[in-house]
């Protein structure tokens, strides 16, 4: 049994800090938020440098740069492309130019009354070579160069450098992972090789990825959280002293570690493709972006009115934190998954090993 | 990263799960789950068979007893031991306090003379820390010892002491020095409670069983040289004790939550006195989720503080967080489970569901916040050691 990341494993997290530390700040972060989204070429290729769009970074290596740019709050479609998208263009036409930065790819799945990954909509129809229909609420999709849609029977990219007009940008409240909507007309699509079945790995990685980053974000807000509690005064005290203020940091800790936990272990059990990997993404989703909206919602309140203003970084987190916990269902949905697991009798109830 | 067994560890449980059938009574898996209360007998008796299988103190030194084994040999057996419910060995307080704080303070002859008695169940210490004036406040301990001529006098009074009614020995935080500064006057001694002057009187708790106890000490008589450390360092020496009680407590409380777990899954699937079968509920099934979950969180969460011990001696910050999520949890688990129950939930004894288990163990979860680190004090620590906030006092 061990519960470590390997050393390179530990160097790439490093650099990963160093890197979004010095070329992602706040307010760059904010700034990018505040305006329109587009594909922002010069900083895609930054992350083709570190090699962070390398379609042979494992699980393990993903969970690492999934935690540091939700620490960070990286406002770019890393977790869109390289961890939704990137999987599904083995051996693809498309890798070099992902991988040298110049392509960044979203994936649209979503239908009304088809929401969610494991769900066939039918909604988008091919003819041809041409695809028409709608998908709705894609991430990313106004700052990417390319989308894989899915359809019943099969996965097909379609070029928006090319075709910029399908895109519909909605207004989202985390302005720094915004959702927009495919309207198809016969727009030409060029079929991948890789099959729809495989959207059930990506959809086990994506939860496992996003639970990884939910921690990440969960992270910041407890930093932040202690950083004012230890310097904030009021009644000629540092507020971090009040039981009342302190308990409520120590409880944000408690979630971040338990969070943590499961997180890297979902993402063990995805890289190992471990027996328990479908209980150990919902298990993990569920916690960890749960922890994450209420690590950033008591950082909040620790930080009084200054915490609730617009000028101050919570608030992004905290739409981080309610995206990532919406993202292919809340909680409830992932724990309808355990439950069945636990209770009708397709895990060992409910023991691990 | 790897969560898997290593060979050696996979022998040695496949050799525990095979002497754990082979041991327990047939039909131990099916019978419903006894209510929290100590049988004597049957407990010391499965306790010697532990012993003598070479299960008990298994990361002990070999030459006191111990199988020298590493940490994850404990962890695979508190793992095995519950999932087929097994019970537990007689001496907790021995295992999980005394025992590691002999080890670490104790001289050869002391080292000789307790642990192996210990280990096998011959000999239960109970804890004498807390006071009725010094709860969470151990170092204002009253309890006082004076020397005369090769024998510390003891007076003074323990309060919560779990089995203390059934103890051979005791490890009792004194003040030795009432003029030094508060934390610089205690002393550790080990006590026979078979000494004349040592009274136990149960503590009713709301249970209604004695599993706590006062002990009054009047003129008792303690040799010398029955001390772990020098006069003046008892505060250090209890740090020992109240470490190991948090440090190797994560693999316990895992394993007794993984125990309740199965036990509500069981309670779930089965009928309740209303007819409704809960596991049918869907509002019920996102809680037994949550449970289950939230045991995984505390599982792993123990897993990673353990691996930052075998890489650095010294276990890992979020060690901390296993009692205080432990003892929330088994409260919500606990009271779940009597929720299932309708008003067939306000039976006890023999009237009730399983002979009134989960009344006594929802009950019993009451003091879980409260014992060995009240949650109050778990976030303080938190707070101040993990977190970095100032002191709030």
């Amino acid at each position: 049994m061990d519960f470590a990341f390997s050393e390179d494993q530990e160097l790439l997290r490093a650099a990963a800090r160093d890197f979004l530390a010095d070329r992602w700040p706040n307010e760059r972060v904010i700034a990018a938020a505040d305006s329109e989204p587009a594909f922002d070429a010069a900083a895609w290729k930054e992350l083709a440098n570190l090699g962070w769009l390398d379609s042979g970074l494992g699980v393990l290596e993903h969970a690492v740069l999934a935690e540091e740019t939700g620490t960070a709050l990286l406002p770019l479609p890393w977790f869109s492309s390289a961890v939704l998208a990137t999987p599904l263009l083995a051996g693809d036409e498309l890798l070099a130019g992902i991988e040298s930065g110049d392509r960044a790819v979203a994936l649209a799945w979503a239908e009304p009354g088809a929401f969610y990954l494991r769900e066939t909509g039918g909604g988008v129809t091919e003819s041809g070579g041409k695809l028409t229909g709608r998908k709705v609420v894609a991430p990313d999709l106004a700052s990417v160069t390319d989308v894989i849609v899915t359809t019943n029977d099969g996965l097909w990219v379609v070029d928006l450098l090319a075709q910029p007009g399908v895109v519909q940008p909605l207004s989202t409240v985390d302005r720094t992972r915004r959702l927009a909507d495919l309207n198809l007309d016969g727009t030409t699509a060029r079929r991948l090789a890789t099959p729809v079945s495989a959207l059930a790995d990506v959809r086990r990685r994506a939860l496992a990825m996003a639970a990884c980053e939910a921690v990440g974000v969960a992270q910041r807000a407890l930093d932040l959280a202690a950083d004012y509690t230890k310097t904030r005064q009021q009644f000629g005290r540092v507020i971090g002293t009040y039981q009342g203020v302190s308990h409520r940091v120590a409880n944000i800790y408690v979630q971040v570690q338990l969070a943590r936990s499961l997180a890297y272990w979902a993402a063990w059990a995805v890289s190992e493709g471990d027996a328990q990997q479908d209980i150990a993404v919902a298990a993990a989703k569920s916690a960890a972006t749960e922890a994450a909206v209420f690590a950033c919602e008591n950082a909040i309140q620790a930080h009084g009115g200054i915490g609730f203003t617009w000028e101050h970084v919570l608030h992004r987190y905290y739409k981080r934190a309610q995206w990532l916990d919406a993202f292919e269902g809340f909680g409830r949905d992932h724990r309808a998954d355990v439950a069945s697991a636990v209770l009708d009798g397709t895990t060992d109830e409910g023991t691990a090993a | 990263m790897d969560f898997r067994d290593t060979p050696e560890e996979a022998s040695f449980r496949a050799e525990l799960r095979t002497w754990l059938r082979d041991n327990l009574p047939d039909d131990w898996t099916t019978r419903a789950p006894t209510v929290g209360r100590f049988d004597l007998a049957e407990s010391r008796a499965w306790s010697r068979r532990l012993y003598d299988a070479g299960y008990v103190g298994l990361t002990w030194p070999k030459e006191y007893g111990g199988g020298g084994a590493p940490h994850e040999f404990q962890g695979i057996y508190l793992e095995e031991t519950a999932r087929i419910g097994a019970p537990e060995h007689i001496g907790g307080i021995g295992l999980g306090m005394a025992g590691p704080t002999i080890i670490a303070w104790g001289s050869d002859d002391q080292k000789r003379r307790y642990l192996a008695k210990l280990l096998s169940g011959e000999e239960v210490w109970c804890q004498g820390f807390s006071e009725p004036g010094s709860g969470s406040d151990l170092a204002g301990a009253k309890t006082r010892a004076v020397l005369d001529g090769d024998e510390w006098v003891v007076n003074g009074q323990k309060v919560w002491s779990s089995w203390a009614h059934i103890a051979d020995w005791c490890i009792l935080v004194v003040r030795t020095d009432p003029d030094a500064e508060k934390h610089r006057g205690l002393s550790y001694l080990l006590v026979d409670m078979h000494s004349p002057g040592v009274e136990v009187r149960p503590l009713k708790q709301i249970t209604g069983d004695p599993e706590f106890n006062e002990i009054f000490f009047t003129d008792v008589r303690v040799p010398r040289e029955s001390m772990l450390g020098q006069p003046g360092e008892g505060w250090n020496v209890a740090m020992t004790t109240l470490l190991h009680e948090r440090g190797t407590l994560g693999f316990a409380l895992t394993a007794a939550l993984e125990r309740q777990l199965r036990n509500l899954v069981r309670l779930a699937k089965q009928p309740a006195p209303d007819g409704r079968v809960p596991a049918e509920d869907p509002v019920v099934r996102d809680r037994i989720a949550q449970q289950w979950i939230d045991l995984q969180a505390l599982r792993f969460t123990n897993y990673r503080s353990l691996t930052t011990l075998a890489k650095t001696g010294v276990p890992g910050p979020e060690g901390s967080v296993a009692k205080l999520h432990w003892s929330e949890t088994n409260q919500r688990l606990t009271k779940l489970a009597t929720s299932l129950q309708g008003l067939a939930s306000q039976l006890d004894d023999d009237g009730a569901v399983w002979d009134g288990y989960w009344q006594y163990q929802q009950l019993r979860s009451r003091g879980n916040t409260i014992e060995a680190g009240t949650s109050e004090i778990l976030r303080n620590i938190i707070a101040e050691r993990v977190v970095g906030l100032p002191r709030s006092r």
